[in-house]
């Protein structure tokens, strides 16, 4: 028996806005939600109460983002809408308004990284991310679990909490061979700050309710348990429906629903999903209805026909040996991270980061400093195709004093002699600035 | 001339309206028990022998159905229910008598599994066993396709003496609201009708030969033949016709309140630009939340005849009422009796309502003036706070377009408009409160008659395309026909225009009227596999709430 919960709604399907006319991003995309969520009469539910979005500020997206070369000529309102939605979904959580929130917004968020020159996988702004970094903002440092059950590789979200030990990122998504954006294997686990607070889960194709379920109940609820986050965020990405046009796999709103309601998370965000017709109006009516304590054993889609999705033996024994394997790295994270560090004061990554929708191509070098303190210093420099190298400090929440000093002083001895700009991310204290040639 | 009738909880009003000037009035009590005796008996009295031969019409506000669902004196209702998937049926508050079958249509109006002739056949064995009379038939999306309602009314029409079809209530989506009004529709059906013939036998007695119009809550009239198909449609018509009456005898132009301050409970209603808002979703009736048009009124139970009690040294107001103020011989004291000690009022016996003040607070510590202006400062805050609150929630209203909310409208109300037994002594209060200039309209007592006589016909079309079905649905109307590929929003537009005119024409509008607006507009690119596939086309108009031609004047005595 479930409990009754108040549960948030911010319905935002933006229905002037598109990527393009045909695009699978485009206006009609939560058309057929809001008929099944009118028709349901869901908001006449006690228990369900529907707000507008806010507008994410400049200063929420700077918070999390280096948009270049600016945040205007990057993103439109509507972006800005998408990330207020969810800021709005959390703020009513936290203030105590409901007991969960869901962010039905678009366009979805999780492709977007640290750097933005422009849109990938329909992604330009994280949005979960920005939310995340309003919350601490306002109500002060909360250990953050960001569960992303979107089809694809949030690579986004792991590229920005790479390196935060309080930032707790769990991506099941189906195996980066067959699918965008092609990352996301399971020894993508974190930086050497924060090892194993990033854990992927690449799932087989035609991978079913039963295997979801299992990822859910032996990964991530022991590892949710064992991180005993402050708040629990779920990307809400409804692209693993057997019906989705662009993958592969056979989850079914059912399975959705029971997802959500195993979770519990405080807070979804609607992230992809583009079987607009056949599969989102059932599943996103199946979360509502889990997330509020509501009985969903009725929300079946047309299509629904269980013997005909079930995943094989075979799907069922990969992932009972992967979630095996990534469990145990998990355990042993703390171990791993000794042999890691070695000697060396700091850690580079390099990176080409390739813009599908804007084809825009990055070339990224990121260095952390190692530290026991605090997430550690990071250092970016980037450049991409169409603008000229660019470089960041990012002093990250919590930081220590040395981190901090070391941050401060790299970012006033670059000169826009070799940057066309220089930028420095203080989280912790909310700072944002550039240095311009 | 036409005459304006309210059937109102205590006093039935008449007013008889020449041009812009009310000629005359009349006002007797209501008798509850029979409320087409009180029609009867006011027309008498107002009505003479000369002025009936220059009649143009005559609209009646009847708190009849209202009435019938409040004291539950409906019929029961067989309800038919296909739900098809979605949200447990379990949530559902459905009435006795309600038989599930299979049978579903999704979103865009496919049907996904047919109905099954045997389990109406059940249920109409189930329903005759039961002596049910009346039926409600209602699908999950029937207002995207109704073919399902037509199909299992057409299999029972034999048997019963009304069936009500979910999707003719109207063309808005929300299946739980389709469930209540289609079943409310049904069980007032014989009540309603029987006092629609009562109406008509005593006009064709009295040889009247003018239309006869009834109000609705959304502040529009019917023609009473169309009323008697669509008796839940009058429900609430009270409130409404207070409002249309403000409007009537003051020109609003401007974002407004209007108060209504009764007995026992005062009514809020919001002006956008002179218009007055409707409820998002359709009106609630005791607990019954319908998808019936009606104006956007938030009531609370404070009135000049609330009782007034003492809690924990506090003066505590209504939501109950006793009967008169103590001032008038009434029981308790009420907010009629504090505005009498403190000076606004010198109506009444001014040491009755002290004497009953004063018993209060037993301590006897508190002087009748202080628990007096105390209570008077409950009633003017509580009034202001709902407002406030009221304007906010419509401000906050969900949009779902980026233009819309960076750039929707937001209410800021210019002016108050007050009318009620306490309009005059309340005003400057409410204007302090609210720091917004107050009004009374003149001639406020007989406000509700004059907006059921003046209001005009008030309509809605819903209409929608799908190009790649190549099916167009005049939803209200349950009519689908065929279109080609090439059918464009233009068209739909043309087409929905068209038949909302037809429509008010049929409901009793007159041609200069007839003002359309569309209250949406979408049309959406429907893609298959990366390739357009059709236009999803969405088109609502209305007619308005507003005064017919004539009364562009205010209306004066």
């Amino acid at each position: 028996m479930t409990t009754r919960r108040r549960t948030g709604i911010i319905f935002f399907p933006a229905f002037d806005w598109s990527i393009s006319a045909t695009h699978p991003e485009r206006e009609e995309r939560l058309l057929y939600t809001q008929d099944q969520v009118f028709e349901e009469g869901l908001f006449d539910f006690d228990n369900i109460i529907e707000y507008n979005p806010g507008i994410a500020s400049l200063s929420d997206i700077n918070r999390v983002h280096f948009c270049v070369p600016d945040c205007d000529s990057i993103m439109t309102e509507s972006h800005r809408i998408s990330a207020g939605g969810a800021i709005t979904a959390a703020e009513k959580v936290m203030d105590g308004s409901v007991d969960n929130a869901f962010a039905l917004v678009r366009p979805p968020g999780h492709h977007a990284m640290r750097f933005v020159y422009g849109t990938r996988g329909f992604c330009t702004v994280n949005v979960e991310a920005v939310m995340v970094e309003h919350i601490r903002r306002r109500y002060g440092h909360r250990r953050v679990a960001i569960v992303d059950t979107d089809c694809h590789h949030g690579d986004g979200t792991q590229d920005i909490y790479w390196h935060d030990p309080d930032t707790l990122y769990i991506s099941l998504h189906q195996d980066g061979r067959t699918l965008y954006p092609g990352t996301g294997f399971i020894g993508e686990f974190g930086g050497p700050n924060a090892l194993g607070t990033t854990i992927n889960i690449p799932l087989p194709p035609h991978t079913s309710d039963e295997g979801f379920l299992y990822v859910c109940d032996n990964l991530i609820l022991p590892v949710i348990d064992e991180f005993q986050p402050d708040l629990i965020v779920n990307s809400a990405g409804q692209d693993n429906h057997f019906t989705d046009p662009l993958t592969s796999m056979n989850f079914s709103a059912q399975g959705y629903a029971a997802l959500t309601s195993r979770l519990s998370p405080h807070i979804a965000v609607l992230e992809g999903g583009y079987s607009i017709e056949s599969a989102l109006p059932y599943v996103n009516l199946g979360i509502i209805l889990a997330l509020a304590g509501l009985d969903y054993s009725n929300v079946t889609e047309p299509a629904f026909d269980p013997r005909e999705i079930r995943q094989s033996d075979n799907v069922t024994e990969r992932i009972k040996r992967d979630v095996a394997t990534v469990y145990h790295l998990w355990k042993t994270r703390h171990q791993q991270r000794d042999e890691f560090i070695e000697n060396t004061p700091t850690v580079t990554r390099r990176k080409n980061i390739f813009y599908d929708t804007d084809h825009i191509t990055e070339k990224q070098v990121e260095t952390v400093f190692l530290c026991d303190e605090c997430g550690g210093l990071v250092t970016v420099s980037s450049a991409t195709s169409h603008h000229p190298p660019v470089f960041a400090v990012i002093i990250p929440g919590r930081s220590c004093p040395s981190c901090r000093r070391r941050g401060e002083e790299i970012f006033h001895q670059t000169t826009t002699d070799d940057f066309h700009a220089v930028y420095i991310q203080d989280r912790e204290h909310d700072v944002f600035c550039v240095k311009e040639k | 001339m036409i005459l304006g009738i309210d059937v109102g909880g205590t006093h039935t009003d008449a007013v008889l309206i020449n041009g812009a000037t009310v000629v005359k009035t009349a006002k007797v009590p209501t008798d509850l028990s029979n409320l087409f005796n009180s029609f009867l008996r006011v027309t008498d009295t107002i009505l003479s022998e000369n002025e009936q031969r220059h009649l143009d019409r005559i609209v009646l506000s009847t708190t009849i159905s209202t009435n019938a669902v409040i004291q539950g004196k409906t019929d029961p209702v067989g309800m038919i229910i296909s739900s098809g998937p979605g949200c447990a049926v379990s949530s559902l508050s459905l009435p006795e008598n309600t038989v599930f079958v299979s049978g579903s249509i999704d979103h865009r109006g496919q049907e996904i599994e047919p109905i099954d002739c045997r389990e109406i056949n059940a249920a109409n064995r189930h329903f005759s066993a039961h002596d049910i009379r009346h039926l409600g038939i209602v699908g999950k999306f029937s207002t995207r396709n109704p073919t399902h309602e037509y199909v299992i009314g057409d299999a029972l029409q034999a048997g019963y003496d009304h069936i009500s079809l979910g999707h003719r209530m109207s063309g808005n989506l929300n299946f739980p609201r389709r469930i209540a009004t289609t079943y409310l529709n049904a069980a007032m059906w014989r009540l309603y009708n029987s006092f629609v013939d009562n109406v008509r036998t005593f006009a064709q007695h009295r040889s009247i030969t003018a239309p006869i119009y009834i109000l609705k809550a959304d502040g529009g009239t019917f023609e009473i033949g169309q009323s008697a198909r669509y008796p839940v449609g009058t429900i609430l018509s009270g409130p409404a016709a207070s409002i249309m009456g403000i409007m009537a005898l003051s020109p609003i132009t401007r974002d407004a309140v209007a108060l209504d301050i009764g007995g026992t409970t005062t009514d809020i209603a919001i002006f956008a630009k002179g218009v007055p808002l409707l409820e998002p979703r359709g009106v609630t009736i005791e607990g019954h939340k319908t998808l019936i048009r009606g104006l956007r009124t938030t009531s609370i139970g404070i009135g000049g005849d609330s009782i007034l009690s003492y809690v924990d040294g506090t003066v505590v107001v209504g939501p109950e009422r006793a009967g008169p103020a103590a001032a008038f011989g009434g029981p308790s004291p009420t907010p009629t009796d504090a505005m009498i000690v403190l000076g606004y009022s010198t109506t009444g016996d001014r040491r009755a309502a002290a004497t009953s003040l004063a018993t209060l607070d037993p301590s006897g510590r508190t002087s009748p003036s202080a628990i007096a202006e105390q209570a008077f400062a409950t009633v003017i805050k509580a009034i202001s706070e709902t407002v406030s609150t009221m304007i906010a929630t419509i401000n906050n209203e969900p949009v779902y377009t980026v233009h819309d909310l960076l750039t929707g409208e937001k209410i800021s109300p210019e002016a108050v408009y007050i009318v009620g037994g306490p309009a005059c002594e309340i005003a400057p209060h409410i204007e302090k409160a609210l720091a917004l200039p107050c009004l009374v309209p003149r001639n406020a007592e007989v406000a509700n008659a004059v907006g059921a006589a003046l209001a005009r016909t008030t309509a809605e079309l819903t209409l929608r395309a799908d190009t790649e079905k190549r099916t167009l649905t005049v939803v209200e109307e349950g009519v689908q026909t065929p279109i080609t590929k090439r059918f464009t929003r233009d068209i739909g537009v043309d087409i929905c225009r068209d038949k909302l005119r037809e429509r008010a024409l049929k409901m009793g509008s007159s041609h200069e009227d007839i003002q359309i607006e569309l209250t949406e507009d979408q049309t959406f690119t429907m893609v298959r596999d990366g390739y357009v596939a059709g236009k999803n086309i969405r088109l609502k108009a209305q007619i308005k709430p507003g005064l017919i031609a004539q009364a562009e004047e205010t209306v004066t005595a």
